[in-house]
């Protein structure tokens, strides 16, 4: 059996990193967020601008983020900072350490002022950050591994080097009986009925088929039909000719395994192998949808250098053409270029990012991680009340 | 070592993809599957070469799959794209997942 060297939880999970972090439940605290996690040096800001006056669907998948972020295995332990009677902060953390995961909450307005909140959230986490640095290593078995598989910034090479790479990549994790997440619904329209052919079942079709039709009614509702807009005149001048063709060369990041389930935006799989999560295409909500959901890794193709990272997941980018490679190397891990200058193939590649997995969850920092780019935001569906 | 000038997505793909600009007569090479195919139009880099005959009607490969149909009879080592191929009717896309089921 592979391994890796992770940090066994409490609660039987496994992390590829061991985060001490400070997140807010609602928009109006990332600045005190942000201001506890300069106190304590190593505390990583976990940072959004939501969670207040929302919607129901929207709150509840605030709720479901926060919480899967919090409870990651990639944690060791977390702040939450919230405000307001109703703040679901103390409800998350009292549900969590029923899970025996080391989370705090504090909550101004209900049980203390801005000032105790930095005095207390200070002497907390520098206690938890201090503990944390006890934490070793242990072998676990690679089936413990989630990846999640995201593009951001694509070009007219995406389809052809990065993306297929990566599916060679995750061919193999879902091979080696860990799991992969393909995520963004927005880029499978004009393939969907090819994916959904790949489910293990008429269930997990229909589940698939159904979020697609959800995501393009929710477009159409706006005035836009990504349908008919697709290839766009620039995508035919670069080679694309069909929408079908297009669609192929995003989803092709998850390979050829059969899609075992279908996931809500931040949900955790229950399955193992390769699964969908219905996320947008916007990359920063896409890659913390992933996160939240268990995913301890993301692979991240880019043609134009989106340098999106995570504040509490490794991002992997591989670079889809030499120029991009050239210009940012600073910014990129895996140079996919090398199959347009016809150096290496779709496999050589693959098994680069494969290689570089393993690396990343032993503790090797990506780049994203040594530029400190922590981007994350919660995808919205409605507007703010 | 030689240097390939074009990618072949999938085994069973009727198509593959220059990745360079080829001019007519210039020869696309695959190294890994010994593929030296001769190209009969003006090949701009990203685009799609026929490398085995397809009828009008027939699908049009890549990645394995299938990305559209061909309007017209497509040669070996010619140009394939949105003047020989459309899209699939929504109609088609619905048989593909009936298939499924």
């Amino acid at each position: 059996m592979k391994t890796f060297k992770g940090y066994k939880r409490p609660n039987g999970t496994f992390g590829v990193r061991n985060h001490v972090i400070v997140i807010n439940t609602v928009g109006e605290l990332a600045g005190v967020a942000n201001r506890l996690a300069d106190l304590v040096p190593g505390v990583v800001p976990v940072i959004q601008q939501g969670g207040t006056s929302q919607f129901p669907e929207d709150s509840m998948q605030t709720i479901r983020t926060i919480k899967g972020t919090v409870g990651h295995p990639n944690i060791n332990a977390a702040l939450i900072l919230g405000m307001g009677e109703d703040d679901f902060a103390e409800q998350i953390a009292a549900e969590l350490r029923e899970q025996q995961c080391k989370v705090k909450a504090i909550v101004i307005n209900k049980s203390t002022s801005l000032e105790k909140l930095l005095v207390d959230g200070r002497a907390w986490l520098q206690k938890v950050y201090e503990e944390s640095l006890e934490d070793k290593r242990v072998d676990v078995p690679i089936t413990e591994l989630t990846i999640g598989l995201e593009c951001g910034g694509s070009d007219a090479w995406s389809g052809i080097t990065a993306n297929p790479a990566i599916g060679v990549c995750s061919d193999m994790i879902v091979d080696d009986g860990a799991t992969s997440i393909l995520a963004e619904t927005t880029e499978a329209i004009g393939a969907e009925h090819i994916l959904a052919r790949r489910a293990i079942n008429e269930q997990v079709a229909k589940d698939f088929l159904t979020i697609v039709k959800n995501y393009e009614n929710r477009i159409l509702d706006t005035g836009e039909d990504i349908r008919s807009a697709n290839p766009t005149p620039g995508n035919m001048v670069g080679g694309l000719t069909t929408l079908e063709e297009k669609s192929l060369g995003c989803i092709k990041k998850g390979g050829n395994a059969p899609l075992q389930q279908v996931l809500k935006y931040a949900e955790k799989p229950s399955a193992k192998g390769f699964v969908f999560m219905d996320t947008p295409g916007y990359d920063v909500e896409s890659v913390a949808g992933l996160a939240a959901g268990g995913c301890q890794i993301v692979l991240f193709s880019t043609g134009k250098g989106s340098p999106t990272g995570s504040p509490i997941v490794p991002v992997i980018k591989i670079g889809t053409n030499p120029k991009l490679y050239e210009i940012m190397s600073e910014h990129i891990d895996v140079n996919a270029g090398t199959i347009v200058e016809g150096k290496k193939t779709l496999q050589d590649v693959g098994e680069e990012i494969y290689n570089l997995v393993l690396k990343v969850a032993n503790g090797e920092k990506t780049k994203a991680e040594q530029h400190r780019n922590q981007e994350f935001a919660i995808w919205r569906l409605a507007q703010s009340i | 070592m030689k240097v390939n000038n074009a990618i072949k997505l999938h085994p069973s793909d009727n198509v593959v993809v220059a990745l360079n600009s080829l001019e007519v007569g210039e020869h696309i090479l695959i190294d890994e599957i010994g593929l030296v195919q001769e190209v009969k139009d003006k090949i701009p880099y990203g685009h799609k070469v026929c490398i085995q005959e397809i009828k009008k009607g027939e699908k049009i490969l890549k990645y394995g799959e299938c990305m559209g149909i061909a309007t017209n009879d497509i040669k070996v080592g010619h140009h394939v794209h949105v003047h020989n191929v459309r899209g699939l009717k929504e109609s088609e896309r619905l048989v593909s997942v009936v298939d499924f089921a």
